[in-house]
C-alpha cells in the first residue's frame, strides 16, 4: 500500500492553489480530506505527478450565514458539518446525510467539498446538494464562477469543475422549518450506499406544501425525483398518499447492476426508500 | 526461612475477571510487530504477482526494474531455486492423495491470480514496489478452473495436468464398516419404503471466506546471526522452524523462529507461506537481512482462504422424530495447491456432522478438488463450522417436514446428560455435557416462548418487518491433541504441548510455553493458573512464548488447544516444581517429607505452624549453601502433556432477526448463547472469545464472501468489497455459561476459541429463513445479503428477480469505479 512517487505542495491561499494547478498541468491532483484519493493512490489506481494539498488554506474552512444562505467552505470536515447548529436549523438535510458517511474517522478527515468534487455516484452528499439547489463556487485562473447543483454533476466522477479550477464553497439556500431525512441503504454501516434517498419537505397544517427529493446511486449523477415531488404537493402526509407518490421514484433513473444489486432491485429500493424518507421527513 | 503464625490462603486466581496484562502494550501500539523490526542494512522485498488465474509464463523481463535506483536485485523463480521448492502439506489424508508441487514462486505456470512470479529486492519498500510495477511478464492464458463440480467431470480442464485429475483425494467414513453403527444406504432405502419414515435431502453451499486478521503478514530474515533468525507473524513458530529445515534441507539447530506479538490469525497464519521461504532464500543469497510485509489486498488475495464446500445431505427420520440415518457427501475446494493442513480441514467435519445427536447409521464421503483459486486451509473452526452448519440447517428442515417444533426435534435426538460418557457413531467419546441445562437457560434468557408469540402476531398483522427465530445446538471437538488419534488420521505431527517453569532467585516465575498466542490472552490466563498452582502472586509470573530459542519445544496455537493442552502442561510443570521443592523444604524445616503439605504457596509441617514459602525455596536453591545430599539445587521443571481425548464444548445459541420484507435487509434482533466450555479460568477472556467468535460466525451468515468472476479474478480484493461487519452492524450479545467440567484434564477445561464461530452461523441463517418461510422462501445461499433475501421473496411470490446481476464488485466504493476512470490500463504485475 505504497503510492507511486509524486511531488507535493501545500498552498496557503486559493490564489496559490490555482497557481499550483496551472504549474502542475494535466497531471496534478487536489488533495482535500484524502478519504477517496489516498486509497486510490495507495492501490496505485492513479499516479499523479503532483499533489496539491488544500489542507493549509484557512479560507476554505468553516461555515457562515449570508442572508438567505448558509455558506460552507469546501474544506469543512464532515464532522463539523454534522454538528453545526446553523445547518441543523436551516439545512437539516445535508446534515442528516453527512451523519451517515462511513465512520467517525472518515468523517473527521473527509470534507464536504472533497466528497462533492469527487462525485462518486454512491457518495451520500451529492443527492442532498441537488435536492437543496446548492450553488457551487468554483475558483480558477479567471476568478470565480458559480454553478447550480443541477449543472454541477455531469457524469460518473465528473463535475463542472474545469481544468485549473477548484471548488471553494457550497452555498445552501435556507430551508428553515422543513423536515429532512436521508434514508440510506447499504450492507454494512461503513459501506457506500447501494441506494439512498434524500428528502426534505415542508408540511403546513398536515399538508405537504413543498418537497425536494434527491436519489443517490440511481444513475451516474444524483437524480431529482421530480415526479414524486409534484405528486406529493398538496397531499396530506399520510402513509398511503406518500407511498403512492413514491411509486414514481425510479422514473428517469438509470441505475447500474452489480453484485450488491440488480437495476430492478435498485429501482424497487428507490421507491421503498423514498416513501420511508418522505414519511420520516414529514413526521 | 519464614515461620507463619497465621497462614492465610490468597483468593484463587482461577475464575477471576482479570483484565488482560498484555493489553496495555497491544492496544496502545507500544509493542514490536514483525514489521517494526529495523535491522541495520535491511532490504525490502516485493512480490510480482500474476493477474491471471491460469497461465503459462512465456518470459519475464526484469531489465527495466533492475534499472531503478535503489534496486538491489530482481529474481524470477529459477534465479533463487524457488521453483524447485515443495512447500509442505503436513496432512496427507489418504495414501493415494494427489499432491501437486507447490513452489515458492511459479516457474512455468501460474495456477491462481495472485501467485508470485518474481521478487524485487530494494533499499526501501517503496522502491521495491515501484520496481515491481516495471517487471514485464509474458503470459499465455489458460482456461481457468472455477467450479468444483465441473472440475470433477470427465474432460474438465486440469489445474495441474501432470497429476492427471482435479481430484485431490476422497475420504470416507462409514459407520457400518467401522462397526460404530449401521449401514446408511440401507437405512435410507428402508426409510424410503417405510410409511412411518421420511427422507429429507438438502444441498447447502458453504461460501468461501477470508480470515482477515488485523495485522497483515510480515517476515524478516537475518541470515547473519549464528542461527539464521526469522521473525514472522505466524501462529506456528515451532512448526515453521521444523518445516523450513525439512523443506529447504537446512539444519534445524541453525534456525531460530520468533513470533513476537502477532495481531490475530484465526487459522490464517497456520502456514509455511511462500513469502516466508522467499524472504529466507533471498536473505541467504544476498547475505543481508530482508523484510517482506504484505498489503491488505495481497493478504485478501493470497493468504489462504477458508470454507468453500458443496454439501449434499440426506437424513432419514421416523415420523415421530427419531433420526435413523445420516448421509453426508461433500465436495471441498482446495484451491490451486494444498496448504499446510488444507486437505484435512473438511475431514474434521466427519466427526462433527453427527453433532450432539444419537444417529444409528452414518456415512461421510468427502472429495477434495483443485481449482485455479487461492488455496484454502484452516479458518476459525476448520471443518467444524461447515459440519455444524450442515447438520443444524438440516435439523430445522427435517423438523419442518415433520411438522415438529425444531427445538423439540433436537431434544428428541440429542444425547441426554446421564448418558455421558457417550461414544458417537463417528467413534469419538464425549466425556461430559448437559445439553438440557444449556438449552433451558438459553430459552429463559431469550424468552423463547414470548418471541414465538411475537412472531405469530407479526405474521398475523402482515408486518413489513417479520421476525425469525433460529436455533443452533452445537458441540465441537477441540483442544487438538491427542497425538495417537491425530496419528490415526495421518496428521503430520503430534498434539502434545509443553511448558517450563524457571524459578528466579527473587521468587518470580518465568513460564515458558510452547503454544503461541496471537490475541487470546494466554499471558493473563496462564499467569492465573501458575499463581494458583504455586501460590505466588499473579504479578510475579511472566509468560514467555513465541521464540524457539527460549520456547524450544511446542506445537503452537490453533484448534482451541492452548488452554486444554498447553494450560495443562503448565499445571504439570508446576506440579513438578512443587515435587522438586519438597525435599528442600523438608531439609529447611528439619522435617520429613511425609509430614509436609503444600498449600497457598507454602510447605507446612502438618500440625505445626512451621512453614516455608516456594519463593523462599527458590532463593535457597539459588544460594545453594545448604541443601540435601543427592539432589540437584534446582526446582525448575519442564513438562509435556498429551491428553487422551479432545475436549467437547457445547452450547445452545438462539438468534432472532428482523427481516425487512420490502428491502430484504436482515437486522439482528436478539442473540443469546449459553456455552458450556467447562471450568472457566478467566470469565472476561471467555466472554471476549465468544463475542469475537459470534461476530465472525454471524458475518459468514450475513456479510462475508470471497467471490470470483468468470475469469478467476477475486472480486473482493479490498475491504471495501469484502464486507466485514463492525460493532455498528451487530447487537449486544447475551452470553452465559453452564459448567460441566471436562473429565479429561485436571483443570476440567474445554476450548472456547472457536465455539462462537462454529455455533452461530446456522442459528442466524435458520432465523432468516424462519422469518420469511411463510412467504414461500425455502433456502437462501450465504451470505444472506439484502439482494438475495429480496430476490428469494420475489421468486417465491412469482416475481422475477436478479435478472441482471452483474458479476462485478460494487462500483461506488470510490475505488472500483475510480479504477477504470483513472487507471492507465496496464495490468502487468497487478496493482497491490
Amino acid at each position: 500500500m505504497i503510492p507511486a512517487q509524486f511531488d507535493y505542495v501545500r498552498p496557503t491561499t486559493v490564489e496559490e492553489a490555482v497557481q499550483a494547478l496551472r504549474d502542475g498541468g494535466d497531471d496534478a491532483k487536489l488533495l482535500a480530506g484524502g478519504q477517496s484519493l489516498l486509497p486510490v493512490l495507495r492501490l496505485r489506481m492513479a499516479d499523479p505527478s503532483l499533489i496539491i494539498d488544500l489542507g493549509g488554506i484557512a479560507e476554505l474552512k468553516g461555515l457562515r450565514e449570508e442572508g438567505n444562505e448558509v455558506v460552507v467552505g469546501a474544506m469543512t470536515s464532515h464532522h463539523d458539518v454534522a454538528r453545526d447548529d446553523t445547518l441543523r436549523q436551516h439545512v437539516a438535510l445535508i446534515q442528516e446525510a453527512t451523519k451517515t458517511v462511513a465512520d467517525p474517522q472518515v468523517r473527521h478527515r473527509g470534507t464536504l467539498g472533497g466528497a462533492l468534487a469527487h462525485a462518486d455516484p454512491a457518495g451520500d452528499l451529492a443527492a442532498p446538494a441537488l435536492a437543496l439547489d446548492a450553488q457551487f463556487v468554483i475558483a480558477g485562473p479567471n476568478g470565480t464562477r458559480t454553478v447550480a447543483a443541477a449543472d454541477f454533476f455531469e457524469d460518473y466522477f465528473t463535475t463542472a469543475i474545469g481544468e485549473g479550477e477548484l471548488l471553494t464553497e457550497i452555498r445552501f439556500p435556507k430551508f428553515t422549518g422543513w423536515g429532512a431525512r436521508y434514508e440510506k441503504f447499504n450492507r454494512v454501516a461503513q459501506a457506500w450506499s447501494i441506494v439512498a434517498v434524500a428528502a426534505t419537505v415542508k408540511v403546513e397544517g398536515g399538508t405537504i406544501s413543498e418537497a425536494r427529493i434527491g436519489l443517490t446511486n440511481m444513475a451516474g449523477t444524483p437524480v431529482r425525483a421530480r415526479a414524486v415531488e409534484s405528486a406529493l404537493v398538496g397531499q396530506s402526509a399520510s402513509e398511503e398518499n406518500v407511498r403512492k407518490a413514491a411509486q414514481a421514484a425510479a422514473e428517469g433513473t438509470s441505475p447500474t447492476a452489480d453484485a450488491d444489486a440488480g437495476s430492478d432491485y435498485r429501482e424497487h429500493l428507490a421507491r421503498v426508500l423514498t416513501g420511508r424518507a418522505v414519511l420520516a421527513a414529514a413526521g | 526461612m519464614t515461620t507463619t503464625e497465621n497462614p492465610s490462603t490468597p483468593a484463587p486466581e482461577i475464575g477471576r475477571d482479570r483484565r488482560r496484562k498484555e493489553d496495555r502494550r497491544l492496544i496502545t501500539g507500544r509493542t514490536r510487530w514483525v514489521d517494526n523490526q529495523a535491522l541495520t542494512g535491511l532490504l525490502h522485498l516485493s512480490v510480482v504477482r500474476s493477474p491471471f488465474a491460469h497461465a503459462n509464463i512465456k518470459g519475464i523481463d526484469t531489465s527495466a526494474a533492475k534499472q531503478v535506483p535503489g534496486v538491489v536485485a530482481v529474481y524470477s523463480a529459477a534465479d533463487i531455486g524457488a521453483d524447485q521448492v515443495q512447500l509442505p502439506c503436513a496432512w496427507p489424508i489418504t495414501k493415494d492423495m494427489k499432491s501437486p508441487q507447490r513452489p515458492a514462486l511459479a516457474g512455468s505456470r501460474v495456477n491462481f491470480a495472485g501467485e508470485g512470479v518474481a521478487v524485487v529486492v530494494a533499499r526501501s519498500a517503496a522502491i521495491a514496489k515501484d520496481a515491481a510495477e516495471l517487471v514485464e511478464v509474458d503470459y499465455e492464458e489458460l482456461e481457468p478452473v472455477l467450479d468444483m463440480e465441473e472440475a470433477l467431470k470427465d474432460g474438465a480442464t486440469l489445474v495441474h495436468p501432470e497429476i492427471g485429475t482435479n481430484a485431490n483425494a476422497q475420504w470416507v467414513f462409514d459407520s457400518g464398516e467401522a462397526g460404530s453403527g449401521g449401514d446408511v444406504a440401507e437405512a435410507l432405502k428402508k426409510a424410503e419404503s417405510d410409511d412411518d419414515q421420511i427422507v429429507v435431502r438438502r444441498r447447502f453451499r458453504q461460501q468461501r471466506l477470508v480470515p482477515v486478521f488485523m495485522e497483515p503478514r510480515s517476515t524478516v530474515v537475518d541470515p547473519n546471526s549464528e542461527q539464521l533468525t526469522m521473525w514472522s507473524s505466524t501462529q506456528v513458530p515451532h512448526i515453521l522452524k521444523t518445516m523450513l529445515a525439512l523443506t529447504l534441507g537446512l539444519p534445524e539447530h541453525k534456525i531460530r523462529v520468533i513470533a513476537p506479538d502477532v495481531g490475530g490469525g484465526f487459522g490464517g497464519k497456520i502456514a509455511v507461506a511462500p513469502e516466508e521461504v522467499l524472504t529466507l532464500l533471498v536473505a541467504r543469497k544476498l547475505g543481508k537481512p530482508v523484510k517482506w510485509t504484505e498489503t491488505r489486498s495481497e493478504s485478501l488475495l493470497t493468504a489462504h482462504h477458508g470454507r468453500d464446500q458443496v454439501q449434499e445431505l440426506a437424513m432419514s427420520v421416523t415420523k415421530d422424530g427419531q433420526i435413523t440415518g445420516l448421509d453426508v457427501k461433500l465436495i471441498a475446494d482446495m484451491g490451486a495447491y494444498l496448504g499446510l493442513v488444507g486437505p484435512g480441514v473438511p475431514i474434521l467435519g466427519a466427526f462433527m456432522f453427527n453433532a450432539i445427536y444419537k444417529i444409528p447409521a452414518y456415512r461421510f464421503d468427502c472429495t477434495n478438488v483443485f481449482t485455479t483459486k487461492t488455496l484454502t486451509d484452516a479458518y476459525r473452526g476448520a471443518g467444524r463450522p461447515e459440519a455444524t452448519f450442515g447438520i443444524e440447517r438440516l435439523m430445522d428442515e427435517a423438523a419442518l417436514e415433520l411438522g415438529m417444533e425444531p427445538l423439540e426435534f433436537r431434544e428428541k435426538n440429542w444425547i441426554k446428560h446421564e448418558e455421558f460418557p457417550y461414544t458417537t457413531v463417528s467413534t469419538l467419546t464425549y466425556d461430559t455435557g448437559n445439553y438440557e441445562a444449556a438449552t433451558e437457560q438459553a430459552k429463559q434468557m431469550f424468552d423463547y416462548d414470548g418471541l414465538r408469540r411475537e412472531q405469530q402476531e407479526r405474521r398475523r398483522r402482515g408486518d413489513v418487518k417479520q421476525l425469525g427465530i433460529g436455533i443452533s445446538t452445537f458441540t465441537e471437538m477441540c483442544g487438538l491433541a491427542p497425538s495417537r488419534v491425530l496419528g490415526s488420521l495421518d496428521y503430520g505431527a503430534g498434539g502434545w504441548e509443553t511448558a517450563s517453569i524457571r524459578m528466579q532467585p527473587t521468587g518470580k516465575a518465568e513460564v515458558v510455553v510452547g503454544v503461541s498466542p496471537h490475541g487470546q490472552g494466554h499471558e493473563t490466563a496462564f499467569s492465573q493458573i501458575v499463581a494458583d498452582q504455586l501460590g505466588v502472586p499473579f504479578d510475579d509470573v511472566e509468560i514467555l512464548h513465541g521464540d524457539t530459542q527460549s520456547s524450544y519445544k511446542g506445537l503452537d496455537t490453533y484448534g482451541s488447544r492452548s488452554l486444554a493442552v498447553g494450560g495443562i502442561a503448565v499445571v504439570k510443570a508446576a506440579e513438578k516444581v512443587i515435587e522438586k521443592a519438597k525435599p528442600i523444604a523438608a531439609h529447611m524445616l528439619e522435617a520429613s517429607e511425609g509430614d509436609l503439605e503444600f498449600s497457598g504457596g507454602k510447605f507446612t509441617v502438618k500440625g505445626t505452624d512451621k512453614g516455608v514459602g516456594i519463593q523462599d525455596i527458590a532463593l535457597a536453591v539459588f544460594a545453594a549453601h545448604d541443601y540435601p545430599e543427592g539432589i540437584e539445587p534446582d526446582i525448575d521443571a519442564h513438562a509435556t502433556f498429551d491428553p487422551e481425548n479432545f475436549s467437547f464444548p457445547h452450547g445452545t445459541h438462539l438468534c432472532a432477526v428482523e427481516v425487512d420484507t420490502e428491502t430484504g435487509f436482515v437486522s439482528l434482533y436478539k442473540y443469546v448463547c449459553v456455552d458450556d466450555v467447562g471450568n472457566v479460568i478467566n470469565p472476561l477472556i471467555v466472554e471476549g472469545q465468544v463475542h469475537g467468535g459470534l461476530a465472525q460466525g454471524i458475518a459468514q451468515a450475513l456479510y462475508e464472501e470471497a467471490a470470483y468472476d468468470d475469469q478467476g479474478t477475486l472480486l473482493s480484493g479490498t475491504l471495501v468489497d469484502y464486507t466485514l461487519p463492525t460493532a455498528a452492524d451487530l447487537i449486544s450479545f447475551d452470553t452465559a455459561n453452564t459448567t460441566t467440567a471436562s473429565t479429561t484434564n485436571p483443570l476440567g477445561v474445554k476450548g472456547v476459541g472457536e465455539a462462537g464461530t462454529i455455533a452461530s452461523t446456522p442459528a442466524v441463517v435458520n432465523s432468516v429463513l424462519d422469518a420469511i418461510r411463510h412467504l414461500g422462501v425455502k433456502d437462501i445461499d450465504m451470505p444472506t445479503t439484502p439482494y438475495r433475501v429480496w430476490t428469494a421473496i420475489q421468486s417465491a411470490s412469482g416475481h422475477a428477480g436478479r435478472a441482471d446481476e452483474a458479476d462485478v464488485a460494487s462500483p461506488g466504493a470510490g475505488l472500483g469505479s475510480t479504477a477504470s476512470d483513472i487507471s492507465k490500463g496496464d495490468t502487468q504485475g497487478g496493482h497491490l
